[in-house]
């Protein structure tokens, strides 16, 4: 009972971790039409920047808001000098030019912070676990990454839905020319939803940080799982790909966690054994082929065009 | 018609390098360079059979890296499970790759545009995590093969020169193949359906069947290609199907010209030569070949072979 529910909000955490990396690869996606692959070094680029600056500064706060704000700037400054001139160009541009900026950003990291990953030390007040149920605890830090992701998924719906910029992104992705005809400054309002996008997977990264190592190419095999969100949950859509996140969370955690028993009461122990690494990595890649063959276009696709 | 003659005059050119190589390896001495270049020809070989599929059929498989793992692992699992002659494991090697190819294109083909572009590459992942799963065979840290696939006396692979020729025939055999494909009714029709897929179906072609096809052939190729790198490096790992390697394809693909028959060869040779190039300048080589990579994009349209062929017209 305990580690089923100390799993379900390890799928829940990862999730939701997922989901701010997915929304703003899908945000990016679905207004510029620009395939990001070079989302995942942003993400790195979160995770080495908080590290440092709560080295810096002492706190972990600090830190991350530093950090936070640093991906920010660097997502505005990538979009600015490079990624600008990417619009409206081929797909397969796209993906060897931000291709290029992985192998540049993975370099430019091994220059600046060296081959070893680094560690981002929690404060003591974040490691306490927290009764969550009578006689169950589970970490605060984690909570707290549910608590800020689900806070931020919020604040991300809210502003799409309900303020004046969310309209003019929404306007921008179902017709970029008209709301440029209109007198709309799309060139700022690009700019601005590539710079969102950086600072939610900027964020992911930095809260990641703590529960893994902060280490090169850490955002390259979750830039995939990110992927697999968006073919899930639909591309375009936020709602497809919140929703999308939390199953493959949920998936991926409770796969890992309960297939190897699960398999030991088929099969013999030692082929048990062999069998569930392989086949717990497998399990979402199933689940997406699965949704491609039942609903091609994604779970929640966007509104067509 | 004058620029075709400059690209096909550096073309030839280069070709002629290949084939003479091991000439001037012998007579130097030099053999790192015969070793360099067996990699770089089997992995144009991988190029070319990308190419097949993107540059002819359109499709944009980012996930072509998976091939070269699963032709590698049928040999070096056979190897390891004492099956050691090549005229199994190079059979073995081809149709595991098809079959992989056939079930991932099904699925894939589903889609199109960059939906097909993720989805390929997510399966490569999950190729990728299931040899890093493989605990007989190695896992993460990978399987050694310490003996070549044995060609019983026919060809010996263990010699340098020998299988730098095989390598060589296998990518002007492939090309060839290429060369006869796109030159079929059966390449005019999926070069047909990258052009417009809507207008083929309602002429009457089944679209999905004509890509499927393709797709199987051009990973069948690069099955091949992976065969043969095992052999090479005498070992095989998870690594050689990461999702960059396939990356690194594409940029081969795109660097020489896509749609070409020998724009991936070109991209090949050039694409590796650089990569060794920068590494002897500098061990942070990936921080001059990733902005390289953005302003080819931006500002080198068609390629190698593009800017060859504007070369030629002045």
């Amino acid at each position: 009972m305990l580690l089923v529910v100390e799993q379900f909000l390890n799928g829940l955490q990862f999730g939701l971790l997922l989901f701010l990396l997915a929304a703003g690869l899908t945000l990016v996606f679905g207004i510029m039409d620009l395939v990001n692959l070079a989302h995942g070094s942003l993400y790195m680029m979160g995770a080495y920047f908080a590290a440092t600056f709560a080295a810096w500064t002492g706190s972990f706060l600090a830190g991350a808001l530093m950090a936070l704000g640093a991906t920010l700037v660097l997502g505005i400054v990538l979009e600015v000098s490079a990624l600008r001139h990417l619009y409206g160009r081929d797909h397969l541009d796209h993906v060897l030019a931000t291709f290029g900026l992985i192998l540049f950003f993975n370099e430019a990291v091994r220059l600046i912070w060296g081959p070893a990953g680094l560690a981002l030390p929690l404060p003591a007040w974040l490691t306490v676990p927290v009764p969550i149920l009578p006689g169950i605890h589970y970490p605060a830090y984690r909570l707290a990454i549910i608590a800020v992701a689900l806070l931020v998924a919020l604040l991300l719906y809210l502003g799409v839905m309900r303020t004046r910029i969310g309209m003019l992104i929404r306007a921008g992705a179902s017709n970029r020319e008209m709301i440029g005809a209109l007198g709309i400054n799309i060139k700022l309002l690009y700019t601005l939803v590539f710079g969102l996008g950086a600072a939610l997977a900027g964020l992911a990264g930095l809260m990641q940080a703590p529960i893994l190592t902060v280490q090169i190419g850490m955002g390259e095999n979750i830039l995939i799982l990110a992927f697999v969100i968006i073919v899930i949950g639909g591309i375009g859509s936020i709602r497809g790909a919140f929703l999308a996140a939390i199953f493959v969370g949920m998936i991926d955690t409770l796969g890992r966690a309960f297939l190897p028993n699960l398999l030991r009461q088929v099969l013999s122990g030692a082929a048990a054994s062999t069998a569930a690494p392989a086949l717990s990595s497998m399990l979402i890649y199933l689940l997406m082929a699965i949704v491609l063959v039942v609903r091609p276009e994604g779970l929640f696709p966007a509104n067509r065009r | 018609m004058k620029g075709l003659s400059v690209s096909k005059a550096v073309t030839a050119l280069m070709l002629a390098g290949l084939v003479l190589l091991p000439l001037y390896s012998q007579l130097s001495g030099n053999i790192f360079i015969l070793t360099l270049f067996t990699r770089i020809i089997i992995l144009a070989l991988a190029a070319a059979s990308l190419n097949l599929i993107m540059g002819f059929g359109g499709m944009m498989s980012f996930g072509h890296a998976a091939y070269l793992g699963i032709g590698g692992y049928a040999v070096g699992m056979l190897a390891q499970e004492g099956v050691g002659s090549g005229f199994i494991q190079f059979p073995v090697a081809l149709a595991a790759s098809a079959i992989y190819a056939l079930v991932i294109g099904a699925l894939s083909l589903r889609t199109r545009g960059v939906y097909f572009i993720m989805i390929t590459l997510a399966f490569a992942q999950m190729a990728y995590y299931v040899a890093s799963g493989l605990a007989r065979y190695g896992g993460d840290d990978g399987l050694t093969i310490y003996n070549r696939s044995d060609f019983s006396g026919l060809i010996n692979l263990g010699n340098r020169v020998q299988f730098y020729y095989l390598c060589l025939a296998c990518l002007f055999g492939v090309i060839f193949l290429i060369w006869r494909i796109v030159n079929s009714r059966f390449g005019l029709v999926v070069q047909g359906l990258r052009s417009n897929e809507q207008r083929m179906q309602a002429i009457g072609f089944p679209a999905k069947r004509y890509q499927l096809v393709c797709f199987v052939i051009s990973g069948t190729m690069c099955g091949l290609a992976g065969a043969l790198l095992a052999n090479n490096t005498d070992f095989v790992s998870p690594a050689v199907m990461y999702w960059t390697r396939s990356g690194d394809l594409m940029v081969m693909v795109i660097l020489g010209g896509m749609g070409t028959l020998f724009g991936p060869v070109m991209g090949a040779v050039v694409f590796l030569l650089l990569e060794e190039f920068l590494s002897q300048i500098t061990e942070y080589w990936a921080l001059i070949m990733g902005p390289l990579l953005l302003l080819i994009v931006l500002f080198g349209r068609g390629g190698i072979m593009g800017v060859l062929g504007r070369a030629g017209r002045g």
